[in-house]
């Protein structure tokens, strides 16, 4: 079974639509670049994963499970907030700009989810928050508040946050599109150490490089459409579409 | 720019001309309001001093303080202003607690997506804010006029839980302060609103993405850093709560201004009394601000990268500032540190 698995899902924001009928699959331990020029809809398709944005039409499973519904009898039920909570705590996400609690340390930001979702207790989630801060390369700056860090720094204790939860599934919203050329690279080594541990991921990004390198599988999006996929040497090296041909013509 | 032999060039700082100018003004006026406060002027009863020296008996109308400073200190610390102050400060706390709790659960209301809601949020801050709250305090001294009992029962059927009379429920002092928090409420919703407007909606994602639940995202994500715009015009409300208590005293409450009021009628010191309660005014508001720049200094924290300085602090730092400035040798000319 796919870790996800989308089937003609759709979306639209009053006239305008944004997916139209895309159909995607994510196996296990693999990570998934999504790329495509802004408004193609790599972002919705990934918040709708989260159900951070509702899908209009369409399947989209997690894990074998309905993402926001629940199916009996042949009908689809919309599920409770509390419900779909619980779907969201098993899926880690990491925004374009951070998003850390401002007004937490980052030992607090870490920790938050642990105990407030899953019922950690605190002293086990700080000893969780620790391991993981130096995973990511950031001993020492527990006590830090985010505005005290740089954007690197920042985004490298957002997926501390994100795997503090021991999601199942991670979901990078171009994790580095807000960052100086030089921090960059620092937040990709995390996300390539990640990759390499076995977790599934989706990444949403414009960067090329990583996506070659790391990537099992690559999505180009236009205009709400997949318009090819496969392994990045095939999509990247030698495109079929006329589409992907001028957007890789204009990144890489 | 060097000059010969020295590898520093002085540094003239520019002359503000214009503040001298306007500190000499400040300060004679200053010395004017000093004066008057402290001035003294012939009794208004016409009495006079009269002595006898050298068999010689002369005459001169008796001086008292301008603002009967003497009247003032006589009923500075009485039993009965005293008792004032108290009431004046309960019943501020009171009416302020209750009308923060309701104008945050209006303003949450309020910005829910449920219309029911965000349509009784809005119906109350449109009646609370559109009615003086002298009105509404005296509307609740007489609600028992149009509702001598309460009853908690069944409505439209003849079964009753609870019966009770208004009178002995609303006294007062209850009276004052539910008209004066739910007068509140509907500012403070304003004001909360704007607060969780202010914070980033990346911030209500993030939390959603962890898993936490819209009641948890509000309490541990939001308001928190709503505090933050919330807390400034709060310390004003609360300042303003301090003085709005003054009108329950025509309601038949005798908090600070009313227990003044009381004196006065009795001994017509009119002025001296109203110098006794504004001075109290004062000093509970200069408390009050002390308090809220503490206040505003907690909640900034992750906001800014460093905490604004504390009174206290700057004047050590402009006290360092001086004493280092006399005691800095001055570097010799021609050489550079």
């Amino acid at each position: 079974m796919p870790m996800v698995e989308a089937k003609g899902v759709h979306k639209h924001y009053g006239a305008v639509e944004v997916l139209k009928f895309v159909d995607l699959t994510v196996a296990r331990g693999e990570v998934t670049c999504l790329i495509g020029p802004s408004g193609s809809g790599k972002s919705t398709l990934l918040r709708c994963i989260n159900h951070l944005e509702k899908h209009d039409a369409g399947e989209l499973r997690v894990d074998g499970e309905l993402v926001g519904y629940v199916e009996r009898g042949g009908k689809l039920y919309e599920l409770s907030d509390r419900q779909i909570c619980g779907e969201r705590a098993q899926i880690g996400m990491v925004f374009q700009r951070f998003n850390l609690f401002q007004h937490l340390t980052v030992l607090d930001n870490i920790t938050i989810g642990q105990v407030k979702v899953k019922g950690v207790d605190p002293d086990t989630a700080r000893v969780k928050a620790r391991e993981l801060l130096t995973r990511v390369g950031l001993d020492g700056k527990e006590k830090h508040y985010p505005s005290q860090l740089s954007g690197g720094q920042q985004q490298r204790v957002a997926i501390a946050r994100a795997l503090a939860m021991e999601p199942k599934l991670m979901l990078f919203d171009e994790p580095t599109s807000a960052l100086d050329p030089e921090l960059v690279g620092e937040v990709l080594d995390v996300m390539k150490d990640l990759a390499k541990s076995g977790m599934t991921m989706i990444v949403v990004t414009h960067e090329m490089n990583f996506a070659r390198e790391v990537a099992n599988t690559i999505y180009f999006l236009d205009q709400g459409v997949i318009e090819e996929s496969g392994d990045p040497r095939t999509v990247l090296t030698s495109p079929s579409s006329d589409r992907l041909k001028s957007f890789l013509s204009k990144v890489l | 720019m060097a000059t010969d032999g020295d590898d520093t060039a002085r540094v003239v700082p520019v002359r503000h001309y214009g503040q001298w100018v306007g500190s000499v003004v400040a300060l004679v006026m200053l010395a004017m309001l000093v004066h008057t406060l402290l001035s003294k002027v012939p009794s208004t009863t016409g009495q006079q001093i009269c002595h006898t020296t050298n068999g010689v008996r002369s005459c001169h109308p008796l001086l008292v303080w301008r603002f009967g400073w003497n009247i003032v200190f006589q009923y500075f610390t009485t039993s009965e202003i005293l008792h004032g102050l108290v009431t004046t400060i309960e019943l501020t706390l009171v009416a302020m607690a209750l009308g923060i709790v309701i104008g945050v659960v209006i303003a949450v209301m309020r910005l829910s997506t449920n219309r029911l809601l965000s349509t009784i949020a809005w119906s109350y801050t449109w009646f609370f804010r559109g009615t003086p709250v002298y009105v509404q305090i005296f509307f609740w001294f007489f609600i028992a006029t149009i509702f001598p009992t309460l009853t908690i029962g069944i409505p439209f059927v003849n079964v009753t839980f609870i019966h009770i009379h208004v009178n002995s429920l609303l006294t007062a002092f209850v009276a004052a302060s539910v008209a004066l928090a739910l007068n509140e409420g509907a500012y403070m919703s304003e004001i909360a609103r704007s607060g969780l407007i202010a914070v980033d909606e990346g911030q209500t994602e993030a939390a959603s993405s962890l898993g936490m639940t819209r009641s948890q995202t509000l309490r541990f994500v939001v308001l928190p850093q709503a505090m933050r715009v919330i807390i400034p015009p709060t310390g004003n409300e609360l300042i303003s709560m301090l003085k709005t208590t003054s009108l329950v005293s025509s309601a038949g409450v005798v908090e600070l201004f009313g227990a003044t009021n009381n004196i006065s009628a009795a001994n017509f010191e009119v002025i001296p009394l109203l110098v006794t309660a504004s001075l109290w005014y004062l000093i509970v508001t200069t408390i009050l601000s002390i308090g809220q720049f503490y206040l505003e200094r907690h909640f900034a924290r992750g906001a800014l990268r460093s905490p604004p300085p504390t009174p206290i602090a700057r004047l050590r730092a402009d006290v360092r500032g001086v004493v280092a400035k006399f005691r800095t040798p001055r570097v010799a000319k021609g050489v550079s540190p």
